[in-house]
């Protein structure tokens, strides 16, 4: 089963050396689909579409600095706690940051 | 004789539903499908036991009618077919479900499941029940005071988090144990202790409720008799559910201890208990629920030892840290030293937020109030917890005080 590993307000405590560590633990076992680093929040645009058809794009919208969205990854593993425990062992996960587990729906 | 056979049918389903369940769900690893088959099962058992005599081994036979109806249900379900390929390749692996007719045991995995904590905590006693007690939903809508709809509508959403979010249906490793195991206590814990002092109703103990979780106490208790916290639970239960009957008088009213009478203490219970908290307290340091026990067996005692009573307390303030604790012992402290040390530790509490909204706070204040002669204090503290507390025995013994310091 595919989970999505949302990193949210990662700390700056975590050096490059840890993130590249986690990216190769997850490949080693061989569980790693994906993932994407995230650029600096304050350039968030949004983008939507009126009832009258018109695109509206604006600014932001800025998260609390310990609610930015930094970055996913995706793992295939066979259940929660497999999940949860990847989750854990991201750097995102420590120093006041949080990991948020998403399961992928996958249609036949 | 149908009714004979009735009760009896009745009586090896309460025993083998959970266990069934528990088997399906490691065979199929889908609890929807299990809950389905367990229910039809049971009802075809109730259509032929009558008529053909109750089977020699039932539980086998319940497993064999429940797995074929599984195999059905699956072959039906085309989305379900590569599944069941792969199941049957599982399931051989796994071995014969049955040996000399008895199921294997797979309910720890199910307290693991039902407890997980990605389930959210109001949900997972109910879940225990349901699904390990073998409770119907109407059952433990009763137990938790909601309308069935209600309860219903929380354990599909928590099924569907199982499933949709696919908690496993395994025991955690040696590893993760220490970590996981506390959440399935507290939730048969909760179900105690929703049984014993129910919060609202006109009864001081729900015994069926109480008794569903020293049922599960036990089946949890032979499943992991090395656990010493397990243990520890069992008899924490155990011997507070031994004075029951004591804790209520003829009018209805709730006994405290020093009031109570001792022949009606469950002698049978406190027999039980007693040994298991020495298991739970030897061969390493305390846990909380071993403490806890140990400070319920000697309120089983008489004399009652307070000065005992007061060190347990401070070894579980260390273990567990929160304002109930000390609130508990500012009470075992007033009956060893005297009502007056007692509200001075009372008063330490006060403002204490984790307290507010809970009538034992005032109730304990007036209690000793009254007993330093100052009826007038009292009666204040006594109608506070009157305003906060919600079962009806408890009311009835406040208002009782009350009268007294002339309120």
């Amino acid at each position: 089963m595919k989970y999505m590993l949302l990193i949210h307000g990662a700390s700056e405590k975590c050096t490059t050396d840890d993130w590249v560590a986690y990216g190769r633990a997850l490949q080693d076992a061989g569980v790693y689909v994906g993932s994407a680093p995230l650029a600096d929040d304050s350039l968030t645009t949004t983008v939507r579409v009126s009832d009258g058809g018109e695109t509206v794009v604006t600014d932001g919208p800025f998260a609390e600095a310990h609610e930015v969205l930094g970055g996913y990854y995706i793992i295939d593993v066979p259940d929660l706690d497999a999940a949860s425990d990847w989750a854990a062992r991201c750097p995102g996960a420590r120093f006041g940051g949080r990991m948020v587990v998403r399961p992928i729906v996958e249609f036949p | 004789m149908t009714g004979d056979v009735n009760a009896s049918v009745e009586a090896i389903f309460r025993e083998e539903r959970g266990r069934l369940l528990a088997a399906l769900v490691r065979r199929f690893g889908d609890l929807d499908l299990a809950e389905e088959v367990t229910s039809e099962a049971i009802e075809a058992a109730l259509i032929r036991w009558p008529v053909d005599g109750v089977p020699a081994s039932p539980g086998a036979w319940l497993m064999t009618t429940a797995r074929r109806r599984a195999v059905d249900r699956l072959r039906r379900d085309q989305t379900y077919a590569a599944r069941l390929a792969l199941l049957q390749v599982e399931a051989d692996r796994a071995g014969p479900p049955v040996v000399d007719g008895v199921l294997p045991d797979e309910r720890l995995r199910l307290f693991f499941t039902c407890s997980h904590p990605a389930l959210p905590e109001a949900d997972r006693g109910a879940l225990t029940l349901r699904y390990l007690a073998g409770l119907t939903t109407a059952e433990v809508a009763r137990a938790y005071l909601v309308p069935v709809e209600t309860m219903a509508k929380r354990l599909v959403r928590a099924k569907k988090k199982i499933s949709g979010a696919r908690i496993p249906f395994r025991v955690p490793d040696v590893r993760e144990l220490p970590a996981r195991l506390p959440g399935v206590l507290r939730a048969i814990y909760s179900i105690f202790t929703e049984g014993y002092a129910a919060s609202a109703g006109p009864d001081l103990v729900r015994h069926d409720l109480a008794e569903e979780a020293l049922r599960l106490a036990r089946i949890l208790h032979r499943l992991l008799p090395g656990e010493r916290e397990v243990t520890g639970l069992l008899a924490l239960m155990l011997l507070t559910h031994a004075r029951r009957a004591a804790r209520t008088g003829p009018d209805g009213g709730l006994v405290l201890l020093e009031d109570q009478d001792r022949s009606l203490w469950d002698r049978a219970m406190i027999d039980e208990g007693e040994p298991l908290v020495v298991a739970a307290l030897t061969g390493g340091p305390p846990g909380p629920y071993g403490v806890q026990a140990a400070i319920a067996a000697l309120h089983d005692e008489e004399p009652t030892d307070w000065p005992q009573i007061v060190s347990l307390y401070d070894v579980l303030r260390s273990l567990t840290p929160s304002p109930v604790v000390d609130l508990n012992r500012a009470v075992a402290v007033a009956m060893r030293d005297g009502p007056e040390a007692g509200l001075a530790l009372l008063d330490d509490l006060a403002g204490e937020p984790r307290l507010r909204g809970l009538h034992v706070f005032p109730a304990a204040r007036g209690e000793l109030l009254r007993r330093l002669g100052r009826p007038a204090e009292a009666a204040h503290a006594f109608r506070e917890a009157l305003e906060l507390v919600g079962s009806e025995p408890e009311r009835r013994h406040l208002r009782a005080r009350l009268d007294e310091v002339g309120g």
